[in-house]
């Protein structure tokens, strides 16, 4: 039976993925952002090991709350590293008729075998996918996270083909990921796709400075403050705007 | 009548006093959202405006700003007083308890001693004519609880595991049927209770007939009362209300009596929303009213409610902190057709909370359940999410068994408005009983023998069957002792408090609840499943009484959702209640109980030693049915999971849980954050919760307004804590700590 490693779950998740959801966090991340906030789950060791069934079960003690666009989110951790885990876990949500949403940086994205063919099966039982882009200059992507945007990109045009649901998300940084050119860039790549339904600027926070520090690990963003409210704006009219 | 009633349906109620016919004959259920509402009018603006000047000058004279010390207060005890006397043609609603406003009227029917320590607290003092009067000449409550009390009671409350108890003031929780007066006039239920006297036994003098008739007249003359009071401000209350405007004036001063008269700790309005929305809906009809002169009424009766004050002693402040009266007041609800009972009304009393800020009175309620119309869920939530002084309790189980006109009577306690009274009993420690369980009955903190002197438990570590059948034995104990001192309480205060304003608003052929309570729920609970599921050493002082727990290995928490942690809770309260309820209760009242511990969670805490749960000795327990501080880890709903699981019918006093979300973690926008949070409480009420109070804010700016109380973003910052609101500046410090200790949902 495949299991999945898992970092955590928490039953009350309302700001990833539409309405009140479980949230699944997967252990394991081959990206090292500098602002990440779950620092604690790029590695595999110390998770949790869970079959599908036993999540879900979980995960429905809280089906009363999830209404008419609740249900589970699979975040990270990155969970395509997992990939075999989560096309069981959302074939087998799917089944009981559980709204999923995959929650990714798709930097594992490749329209390689053996994975493509996996990620096809996957979207099959996945109702939304949460793009998380870092960063639309693939130098500074590499800058910021140890690796390029080029298979990321690929990966939101390929979800743009089959026509997948998809929410951008792009965490705001202040000096990193606010420069107006390349938000405007961003917009310019986002206005490419036909199957964008959302797009959500996170401002940075520092609430996980601290798993940094238990690690051991100096958090490279550790002065940095989050960004104010016209910062904020400033992205939302740029990313998400009108004209 | 015939005019006063124009255009009303209904027959019953028109020859018997039936507001709940009434209302279900004539409401209109509102099914729109809040567009229609109208902003402050200049002159609410204005009085509040001074009203909050008032306030401001209250915080800096220590939060009382006058005390009465020369005047005894009553119905009629004193001339007309106005928010400011200059602007008193703009206050549509008028009537304060004293002649100022925010002064504090002298009441020592509950006890002298009190209320002459009360004012001497804040540098006023009482007539020592008064002193005299009411030692030598007139017995009070409280002297009269101490007449009759064993030295075993005395010994039980000294210790804290029975505390709180109404023996020093007002019992409170008994809701007059205030709609009445302004459905029906005075002179009409002076008719109906005279002919009550006259039915009132068939001759035979027995007690509970002389009793009765002498309560009758009580309340005969309250009500003759209420109609001098009336007068005073220029009213005649004699008939019915004609219109709104004298709807809401004259249910006002039914209410004013209650206050002018009792001090109780909670002195709840009632479930009045949609009863006067039927006299604004005609109103509106008859083009007689504007919507902007709607909610100008509304917005001025609630300006009432947030002004009514209590001179208390600061050991009652710290058992219910930050000033709170309970004027609580319902919204929504369904009635028993099926038909949703939310009115425009609800709307009306929710937007005073944007009209004049966010504010702890009164209690605003909202009788939730999932089947409401969605309009009025969001609007609600969207209020809770900028106020955070709303509280949600699930009609769904209520209506059940307390049908479609009940009111809360204070945090969570339900009453049939009209029908019953209750007999208040505040708590009994039972995380301290736990102790006594295994220390015999000996209190770790005075080393008294409070208890009865059983068997000490002596084993190294924890054996869960001895536990539990020692806990068992010791709870019998405490639930018998607890039920005769509050059958001993209720008796003298009927006797020499009784609240004759409120009850001449009750039927009476009144039912009676008898309610009890449970304080340091979770951490017996933890307790209970830490000796049960991990292994748990006893540290012993030189007496051989357990002082400190230390335990090895994990075990469930309650507040996981985690069965078997939640059984173990189930399993606690269905024992407490059951062992109450084999007791005689006073004046055959039903025996109930509640979990809910108001602030009163630190108090109790403070007087208890080190449990099992690892709880560190003399702190804080976690408030009425929350799980313990820090034992929730995983998330918001595996909490509410944990709560729903308490049966309600086991605690029909009410089961109170306070939650605290950030604002980022509800939603990334507040369309998004109503959302969530209607969709939280559907799934939370569904399960069959009973009570869920809503703050919406970060940690951060508790701590904030902690160390910057002087912002004026904070004047009214308001939280809701164990079933009631307050302003988290008027909180002590080790309140606001305790408070700020709490788990705050943030997961983002």
């Amino acid at each position: 039976m495949i299991t999945g490693l898992v970092h955590s779950t928490e039953s009350f998740g309302a700001v990833d993925g539409p309405g009140i959801r479980f949230l699944v966090f997967l252990k394991g991340c081959n990206m090292r952002c500098q602002y990440c906030h779950n620092a604690d789950t790029w590695s595999s060791e110390g998770a949790e090991t869970f079959t599908a069934d036993e999540l879900l079960s979980k995960a429905e003690r809280y089906r009363s709350y999830w209404r008419k666009s609740g249900g589970i989110t699979v975040s990270g951790g990155e969970p395509l590293l997992q990939i075999d885990f989560v096309i069981e876990l959302f074939r087998k949500a799917h089944a009981r008729g559980v709204n999923t949403v995959l929650d990714t940086s798709a930097q594992p994205f490749t329209r390689t075998a053996p994975f493509f063919a996996k990620f096809q099966e996957l979207m099959a039982y996945t109702d939304l996918v949460l793009l998380d882009i870092k960063h639309i200059d693939s130098e500074k992507h590499k800058a910021l996270t140890g690796h390029d945007n080029k298979n990321i990109l690929d990966a939101a045009e390929y979800l743009s083909e089959i026509n997948k649901p998809v929410w951008i998300r792009h965490v705001l940084v202040p000096g990193l990921t606010d420069n107006d050119g390349d938000l405007k860039r961003l917009r310019a790549f986002i206005d490419t796709l036909g199957n964008v339904q959302k797009v959500e600027v996170l401002p940075y926070h520092s609430l996980g400075l601290d798993k940094w520090e238990k690690l051991g690990l100096t958090c490279p963003l550790k002065d940095t403050e989050p960004p104010g409210d016209e910062r904020i704006r400033n992205a939302n009219r740029i990313l998400t705007g009108g004209d | 009548m015939k005019d006063a009633w124009r255009g009303f349906k209904g027959t019953h109620w028109t020859e018997d006093i039936n507001v709940r016919d009434f209302i279900q004959n004539n409401y209109t259920p509102y099914d729109g959202d809040e567009s229609f509402l109208a902003g402050p009018t200049e002159a609410t603006n204005k009085l509040w405006g001074r009203l909050q000047e008032l306030q401001r000058e209250e915080r800096a004279h220590n939060g009382v700003l006058e005390c009465e010390t020369e005047v005894v207060s009553g119905i009629t005890a004193y001339g007309p007083g106005y928010i400011d006397t200059s602007m008193k043609n703009l206050e549509k609603v008028v009537g304060l308890q004293t002649d100022k406003p925010l002064k504090r009227a002298f009441m020592p029917y509950g006890g002298i001693k009190m209320a002459e320590q009360a004012a001497e607290t804040y540098g006023y003092k009482i007539n020592p004519k008064f002193s005299e009067i009411f030692r030598l000449y007139h017995k009070t409550h409280n002297q009269a609880v101490f007449d009759a009390y064993t030295p075993e009671m005395k010994r039980a409350r000294h210790a804290h595991i029975v505390t709180g108890l109404p023996d020093t003031y007002g019992r409170g929780r008994i809701v007059g049927d205030y709609r009445r007066v302004a459905l029906y006039g005075i002179d009409f239920l002076i008719e109906k209770k005279k002919e009550d006297f006259a039915n009132c036994g068939d001759g035979t003098m027995f007690d509970e007939v002389i009793r009765q008739r002498e309560e009758i007249t009580e309340q005969i003359r309250a009500l003759d009362a209420m109609k001098q009071l009336a007068n005073i401000y220029g009213f005649d209350i004699s008939k019915p209300a004609t219109d709104a405007r004298e709807a809401v004036q004259w249910l006002y001063f039914g209410y004013l009596a209650a206050i002018k008269t009792q001090n109780g700790a909670a002195m709840s309005v009632g479930r009045i929303s949609t009863f006067l929305d039927i006299y604004i809906e005609r109103d509106l009809e008859e083009g007689t009213l504007t919507e902007s002169e709607a909610q100008e009424l509304i917005d001025h009766i609630v300006m009432k409610f947030r002004m009514v004050k209590f001179a208390r002693v600061p050991s009652y402040n710290q058992l219910f902190s930050g000033d709170p009266i309970w004027a609580t007041l319902e919204m929504a609800g369904k009635s028993m057709d099926g038909r949703h009972m939310v009115t425009k009304n609800d709307f009306r009393f929710l937007h005073t909370l944007e009209n004049m800020g966010p504010s702890p009175e009164p209690n605003l309620t909202v009788l939730y359940c999932s089947s409401l119309p969605e309009a009025f869920k969001l609007y609600a939530a969207k209020v809770s999410i900028n106020t955070s002084s709303v509280q949600y309790e699930n009609d769904d189980v209520m209506r059940p068994v307390w049908r479609d006109d009940y009111s809360i009577c204070c945090c969570v306690s339900a009453t049939e408005t009209g029908k019953e009274m209750q007999f208040f009993g505040a708590r009994a420690n039972l995380a301290k009983c736990l102790l006594y369980a295994i220390n015999g009955g000996v209190d770790v903190k005075t080393h008294e023998q409070v208890g009865p002197e059983y068997p000490k438990i002596t084993s190294e570590y924890l054996d869960y069957k001895e536990v539990l059948h020692r806990f068992d034995q010791m709870m019998d104990w405490l639930a018998g002792l607890y039920v005769n001192i509050l059958n001993l309480i209720h008796y003298m205060h009927d006797k020499y408090y009784y609240e004759a304003a409120e009850m001449a608003l009750i039927d009476t052929d009144v039912r009676r609840t008898f309610a009890t309570g449970i304080a340091g729920f979770s951490h017996v609970v933890d307790s209970l499943s830490a000796i049960k599921y991990a292994k748990v050493k006893v540290i012993r002082d030189e007496l051989g009484l357990a002082v400190g727990f230390e335990t090895e290995g994990e075990f469930p928490k309650y507040g996981n959702d985690d069965d078997r942690a939640d059984e173990i809770a189930v399993w606690l309260l269905k024992t407490f209640m059951n062992k109450i309820k084999r007791h005689h209760t006073y004046r055959h009242s039903e025996a109930t109980t509640s979990i809910l511990t108001i602030t009163s969670n630190v108090v109790y805490g403070k007087a208890t030693g080190a449990t099992p749960d690892g709880r560190k000795a003399y702190t804080p327990f976690a408030p009425g049915g929350n799980p313990s501080y820090g034992a929730e880890q995983n998330g918001l709903l595996a909490s509410l999971n944990s709560v729903a699981k308490l049966p309600y019918e086991y605690a029909l006093d009410g089961i109170s849980n306070t939650q605290t979300i950030s604002p980022l973690a509800l939603g990334h926008t507040l369309a998004e954050q109503k959302e969530n949070l209607v969709s939280a409480m559907d799934g939370y009420f569904d399960r069959g919760a009973h009570h869920l109070n809503v703050n919406v804010f970060g940690t951060d700016k508790l701590i904030d307004c902690m160390n910057n109380p002087e912002k004026p973003e904070y004047a009214n910052f308001t939280i809701r804590v164990s079933g009631y609101a307050v302003k988290f500046i008027s909180l002590t410090t080790e309140q606001q700590l305790d408070v700020i200790a709490r788990t705050c949902h943030k997961h983002m």
